[in-house]
């Protein structure tokens, strides 16, 4: 087969790839690449290269591209092989075509055209060809020149064509909702096409869709479940099977519309129970297509409004992936474990041991995947243990952009949950040791404030508490020989604020330290503006407190040599602390005011103490403050500003005249003189000059006129505007406090303070907790204590309070009966009275029900439905067709594995008894899990609580 | 929708590359190193997905599999499924096999066009669209039935195995 069809290609070609095969070093293949790339220059160039030789060249230009070399030359040349008319020719260059170029690529103009006139092609081929490079190349602009034949082709004859078109209408939809806004019902109607192929590919934008709009299509509820009914009893035609299962990928897309519909709709839900019921029951968990769609279902349960019965399906499937041992599956378990515990919380617990088992794994993803469900479960028993996990984990490897991310969840949960102050402060230390570069500066900023704030209300002791043992923290921590440069700030901000508040350590002893540190990272300025404003603050407070200061040796060299420095900010706080060691105590008290970082600062925005001198002024004969509203003037400069951006931003040809330059100069020449002019004097010639340049290059002075009057302006509006003054203490207060609700996202809004601090009041009934549990008991022990948190974090509710009751005692023996023979099920679940295949009836066709279901938009009468029933009589004979069809989609399996000779995949295709072996023989080492038993009893899981045979199956 | 198609090497040589959004060459080069580097740096018996988002940005998941000297790699958002998004590599494979009798990575090398051809057929603007691989196949004979067909050149054997006998 392969030698068959027109793909051609040359000797050279393959001799080119062979060489570049034969490369040994990335060096070699370059200069075998480049001078390819020569070689073609040369022959795409030559008048009359033969369409066929053209249509090679252009292969391996793409060729070359693939391997990250530049081709743009022959750009041009893919584009005319469009316009060709052999389809060999025309394929290869649209191929070509939309892999060199994107939407906006200068060349796009030119093919335009030729796609338009390709849609109108009577070759299907060539239209499918065209549909893909509109997919591609068209941009927002150009949608309405396609857009009227793509609405067309929906009605092709040819399902294939439909099925592109669509998708087609999808991506503009993609690019520019609002230009195919109107043809949005199209969707709808195209879902009871007569393919079910092209029914299939409606659900890709109708899933789209109805993520943005929700509301707008729960009257398609009842169409999509029927039709999930009808595609999981076999009512398609038996091509659409896949291993097995009936058009498992249409059932996977209609499983998660309908996750989206009845999430939190219980009249939406109800509808869906049985259906949903029904495919948990046939779907074949031997094969990774059935459990994918089983995956599905669980996420569909996880989503609508929770019915026990489906939970319970869902949990005997989680519970069936936890113990497959292959990862694939593990790694799905996990992850619909983290979305069936928002429903019931209670569920993970029988699954701690698998939990377990998944973090110790070596497989990384798993790993992850694991600590993302240890962070959805995390409360506040167990939070020492996942943190210490996690910063574990964060520790050990390289990759920065999970590291920022683990941190910042470290961070979060160490916020929310924290037992204690220490614990806290300590967590933070670790967390910003090792990945301090990484984190946010808002959170080392909110660090800061939660220090400075304290947790409790009025508990003054705790906070002072807190604030000590932080500042002991850090001094031990300044012993590190490096830290990161966010944590520094911290460390001197803390140290200066808090370092001798509790006198157990001398001003002397700090601000040592904080040379030392000045001196260590001296080529970090932040931290060392950090630090001086920190020694500032220790030395004020010693003045305040009455006590002499007296500066170290270092101190003095520091500060020399940051009154030299190059940075103005350093120099200025070194400016500032020598004129504050040089004042009173009254004067350095109310400069620096001990422990009031938290103090709101009164801000006069009236600038009132400014009166007595606006009085002298006036009466001195100043004028008066005309507010801008109110100035002649200003409307004018207004005017100008918008004239000349204008003129800035619109670089395309002007067609009406350009002022005179007279003009200009009067009408610039009030704001001028009325915003004092002597502070912008403003040579007069200038301006005739500058607007002649105007007429000679315009975009580029009337930019500079515009920068400069701009600059003038600005100087003024900061002087006299009114929106210039800000309060910026209290804002940057309260912005802070907003990134933390940014980042507590479990919860989000301004709640976040209060909870904290209902955390730390329930922290201390937790306190005695033995730190030092074992994992699997810290982890999902305690479960009287999850009630607490569910109440004020997470959401409970009233079905899965029930679940508790009924599943947690049935649980422990469904997973030993499960062990011994893995197919038997509750019987209230399965119902083995039904067989499970149905052999497809072919005279029936289900899409004729389907069209009498699908049309509730229109449902004005029956009437209406009657006919559109009618307009598709012939649909029956397509059916016939598809009945004919060769069914042999999946026979080839033992080719391929014994062609490609690989061994994973044994368990994917084939393997449906080995995998079935697998799942039974599961717990391989007994040994192990009994040991493991042993321990987490021995920690003090208390089985008497609520299931004493959690851990029967594994005793044996 | 799916992002991306890679097809690899264990050498990390590109064979295929195929991205639903436009991405500069540079971009694309970058990309397709950053999945090699984690490709191989996996051990055996391992889940089949990778976390991508540091390599992809956000919201994205990388399924792969591994065929004798070839990766396969499919980037998608989380509007696909993992498992099912792994059943189609093994459609993708499948045609493969079909389309050229037991492929190997030459099939794929010298028969450029007619790979993407293949995907085409199944991925179409980032959207899956056909699942079953004789429905792919019977696409895929068409077209080149009726590229034949406009041209009638005199036809080199096109197979690697044909070209390997020589």
């Amino acid at each position: 087969m392969g030698s068959q069809g027109g793909f051609y290609q040359s000797k050279e070609f393959l001799d080119l790839v062979k060489s570049i095969g034969e490369a040994r070093s990335k060096a070699e293949e370059d200069r075998i690449v480049l001078s390819e790339i020569e070689t073609l220059k040369r022959r795409i160039s030559e008048p009359d290269t033969p369409k066929r030789k053209m249509k090679e060249y252009i292969i391996r230009l793409v060729y070359v591209e693939m391997l990250g070399h530049d081709a743009s030359f022959g750009y041009i040349h893919a584009v005319k092989m469009t316009h060709d008319d052999t389809l060999l020719v025309k394929r290869t260059g649209y191929l070509a075509v939309t892999l060199f170029l994107n939407e906006d690529h200068d060349l796009i103009i030119l093919i335009v055209n030729t796609i338009q006139k390709d849609l109108k092609s009577d070759n299907y081929l060539v239209v499918c060809v065209a549909l893909n490079a509109v997919c591609k190349l068209i941009n927002e602009e150009t949608i309405p020149a396609v857009l009227p034949q793509i609405v067309e082709l929906l009605a092709h004859p040819k399902e294939a064509v439909r099925k592109k078109a669509i998708m087609a209408l999808y991506r503009f939809y993609q690019k520019s909702p609002s230009s195919v806004s109107h043809l949005v019902s199209n969707f709808r109607k195209r879902l009871c096409d007569n393919d079910p192929g092209v029914m299939g590919a409606t659900l890709c934008p109708l899933f789209d869709l109805i993520t943005n709009d929700v509301n707008s299509y729960k009257d398609l509820v009842i169409s999509f479940v029927s039709i999930l009914k009808q595609v999981a009893e076999r009512r398609l035609p038996k091509a659409y099977d896949y291993h097995q299962m009936p058009a498992p990928f249409i059932q996977i897309k209609l499983l998660k519309i309908l996750a989206l519909l009845g999430s939190g709709d219980k009249q939406a839900s109800e509808n869906m129970y049985t259906v949903v019921g029904d495919i948990f029951r046939k779907c074949d968990s031997s094969s990774n297509i059935g459990n994918a769609v089983l995956y599905e279902c669980i996420c569909c349960v996880s989503s609508i409004y929770p019915n026990p019965k489906l939970l319970e399906s869902a949990a005997d499937a989680i519970s069936r992936f936890l113990k497959s041992d292959s990862h694939n599956l593990k790694y799905m378990g996990i992850d619909a474990l983290g979305r069936l515990i928002k429903i019931s919380p209670e569920i993970a617990e029988q699954h701690q041991l698998a939990v377990i088992d998944c973090l110790e794994d070596p497989d990384d993803t798993l790993k992850r995947k694991t600590f993302e469900l240890l962070y959805k479960m995390t409360k506040s028993t167990n939070v020492e243990v996942i943190v210490d996990r996690m910063i574990d984990y964060m520790i050990s490897i390289n990759d920065n952009h999970y590291k920022t991310e683990i941190a910042s969840r470290c961070v979060e949960l160490a916020e929310q949950f924290a037992p204690s102050n220490q614990w806290f402060i300590q967590t933070m230390n670790k967390v910003f040791e090792h990945a301090g570069d990484l984190v946010n500066i808002k959170v080392a900023h909110n660090l800061m404030r939660l220090i400075a704030e304290g947790f409790g209300e009025d508990d003054n002791t705790a906070d002072s508490q807190l604030r000590s043992s932080a500042v002991e923290s850090y001094l031990y921590i300044l012993g590190e020989p490096k830290l990161p440069s966010v944590f520094l700030q911290v460390i001197c901000w803390v140290l200066g604020e808090y370092g001798t508040a509790d006198g157990k350590y001398s001003a002397s002893y700090i601000t040592g330290k904080l040379c030392d540190v000045a001196e260590a990272y001296s080529n970090d300025e932040t931290v060392k503006a950090y630090a001086v404003t920190a020694l500032m603050k220790i030395y004020a407070f010693e003045i305040a407190a009455g006590r002499m200061v007296d500066m170290l040796p270092e101190c003095h060299s520091l500060m020399e040599e940051f009154l030299a420095s190059h940075s103005t900010d350093l120099q200025q706080r070194a400016y500032e602390l020598q004129a504050v060691i040089g004042l009173d105590a009254h004067a350095v008290e109310s400069i620096m005011p001990s422990d009031a970082s938290c103090e709101d600062i009164e801000v006069d925005k009236a600038l009132s103490f400014l009166n007595g001198y606006i009085q002298e002024s006036i009466e001195k004969g100043a004028q008066p403050y005309i507010p801008e509203s109110e100035r002649s003037g200003m409307l004018n400069i207004s005017n100008f500003r918008n004239q000349d951006h204008h003129e800035a931003s619109s670089h395309g040809l002007r067609f009406e005249a350009y002022e005179l330059p007279k003009q200009t100069v009067q009408a610039r020449i009030p704001p001028a003189s009325l915003a004092s002019t002597e502070l912008v004097p403003v040579p007069e010639p200038v301006y005739p000059r500058e607007s002649y340049q105007t007429t000679t290059v315009p975009s580029v002075s009337s930019d500079a006129a515009s920068t400069e009057l701009k600059l003038r302006l600005d100087g003024v509006q900061k002087k006299w505007g009114r929106q210039t003054h800000f309060p910026s203490t209290s804002t940057s207060n309260s912005t802070s406090q907003k990134t933390v609700n940014g980042i507590t996202q479990v919860d989000g809004s301004n709640t976040a303070n209060s909870r904290t601090r209902e955390t730390y009041d329930s922290r201390k009934q937790v306190e005695i907790s033995p730190e030092k549990q074992k994992l699997a008991a810290s982890l999902f022990g305690g479960p009287s204590k999850t009630e607490k948190k569910s109440a004020t974090g997470h959401k409970s509710s009233k079905p899965s309070s029930h679940m508790v009751k009924s599943h947690a005692p049935k649980s422990s023996m469904e997973v030993a009966s499960e062990k011994t023979s893995p197919v038997q099920q509750p019987p209230d679940l399965l119902d083995f009275g039904e067989p499970t295949v149905k052999s497809t009836a072919p005279s029936l066709d289900p899409f004729k029900d389907l069209e009498g279901l699908l049309e509730p938009t229109t449902q004005v009468s029956s009437a209406v439905n009657h006919s559109s029933t009618a307009a598709v009589t012939k649909s029956p004979d397509i059916m016939g067709l598809y009945t004919e069809t060769p069914a042999g989609a999946h026979h080839k399996d033992s080719d391929i594995l014994s062609g490609l000779s690989n061994s994973p995949m044994t368990n994917m295709v084939g393997g449906t008894t080995t995998m079935q072996v697998a799942q039974s023989s599961k717990s391989p080492n007994l040994k192990d899990s009994l040991e493991k038993d042993a321990l987490v009893r021995q920690m003090g899981v208390t089985p008497s609580s609520q299931n004493p045979n959690l851990f029967k199956d594994l005793l044996g | 929708m799916i992002k991306a198609v890679m097809v690899m090497n264990t050498q990390g040589k590109s064979r295929l590359a195929k991205f639903y959004e436009y991405l500069s060459v540079e971009k694309q080069q970058e990309l397709i190193r950053g999945v090699f580097s984690v490709l191989c740096s996996r051990a055996e018996n391992v889940s089949n997905f990778i976390d991508a988002e540091s390599i992809f940005g956000l919201d994205s998941h990388l399924v792969y599999k591994h065929f004798a000297t070839l990766y396969f790699v499919f980037v998608f958002d989380s509007s696909e499924n993992e498992l099912a998004v792994l059943d189609l590599i093994q459609v993708f494979v499948e045609t493969l096999d079909k389309c050229f009798q037991n492929v190997c990575e030459l099939d794929i090398v010298f028969n450029y066009s007619k790979i993407h051809t293949i995907l085409d057929e199944m991925v179409f603007g980032g959207q899956v669209v056909e699942t079953s691989s004789s429905e792919i196949m019977k696409a895929v004979e068409e077209i080149s039935k009726l590229e034949a067909a406009s041209n009638a050149i005199s036809l080199i054997p096109k197979s690697a195995s044909g070209w390997r006998s020589r």
